[in-house]
């Protein structure tokens, strides 16, 4: 089963009408879909406008793959549960979004082994036909230990200690933007 | 220990903590920035916390600001999604943050904010 979700601030309608188009063309696959605002709904594949996010999280997690813009929420929510997905970025050009923050996202998790990134709706078919691995180490739904312990040391009071090197703006500037492969 | 968020949705997801939902303004809504500014100060006088933990936005930035005036200790964390910069939010809330961090260790400076990790 095809889970496709874009979230509710902008319509998506470049996702949407091609997964919808693709299931046309592919009857024996079931979809579903959350699509936000639309002038464009789906024509085969039965939709919601919006769902809550306890109602997002059941369908995220009986999916067998994720269809979804670049929004880390639903990236991360996939992971977690262990539903491998298909990303393709809105654009801040095209007004799908504010800004180019999606692409970011994208190229973040480009090289995941579970997600397979669309970088537009012509390359969807070939994505949907090969489909990203499963997800070997599903994410914890906690924040990681060296996040979690800054900040019960601010919170208790006690020192948070020597600031990683990173803070160091010449370092800071070589640092590349590192790509998450799977979970640590 | 209390919760506030801009989708009532999300209160299944802090089980029998206290649950507060403010308005989902955005810089480009003065009006709801307003009343959000409102809802915050409300939750505030109730609340009386000692410690504010945001990720931000404008919900987060009025928390942050108007949390000093209740003496609160006030950490902003930077989304995980803001990946290529800092948050407009960030950069004016985060250096009146007693402790501000960025998610992703090339965005860090020497002046903040910090990196000590994501949340993946």
């Amino acid at each position: 089963m095809i889970f496709l979700t874009v979230g509710g601030q902008l319509p998506f309608d470049r996702l949407v009408h091609a997964v919808d188009e693709w299931a046309t063309l592919h009857p024996d696959v079931e979809c579903s879909a959350q699509v936000g605002v639309t002038s464009r709904p789906p024509s085969t594949i039965p939709f919601s406008a919006f769902l809550e996010p306890a109602e997002l999280r059941r369908r995220i997690f009986e999916a067998d793959l994720v269809v979804t813009h670049a929004g880390m929420g639903t990236i991360l929510t996939a992971l977690e549960l262990g539903t491998p997905l298909v990303v393709m970025p809105r654009h801040g050009a095209r007004r799908e979004t504010r800004n180019d923050h999606q692409l970011a996202t994208a190229r973040v998790f480009a090289d995941h082994p579970s997600v397979s990134v669309a970088w537009d709706e012509s390359e969807l078919p070939r994505l949907l036909a090969t489909r990203p691995g499963p997800v070997e180490r599903p994410i914890p739904s906690h924040a990681s230990l060296p996040l979690l312990t800054a900040l019960r040391g601010f919170i208790t009071g006690e020192d948070v200690g020597d600031r990683t090197p990173a803070s160091d703006p010449a370092v800071a500037e070589e640092t590349p933007v590192p790509r998450l492969r799977s979970a640590a | 220990m209390a919760y506030a968020t801009v989708h009532r949705g999300y209160g299944t997801d802090v089980g029998a903590a206290r649950f507060y939902v403010v308005s989902d303004a955005t810089r480009w809504n003065r009006l709801r920035l307003l009343a959000l500014a409102t809802q915050v100060l409300w939750i505030l006088v109730r609340e009386r916390p000692d410690v504010v933990v945001t990720t931000g936005a404008a919900p987060g930035y009025f928390a942050v600001r108007l949390a000093r005036l209740f003496g609160a200790r006030t950490a902003w964390i930077d989304s995980f999604a803001n990946i290529d910069q800092v948050s407009l939010a960030g950069r004016r809330a985060g250096p009146r943050s007693d402790l501000w961090l960025t998610q992703w260790a090339h965005l860090a400076k020497a002046a903040g904010p910090h990196f000590e990790g994501g949340v993946v």
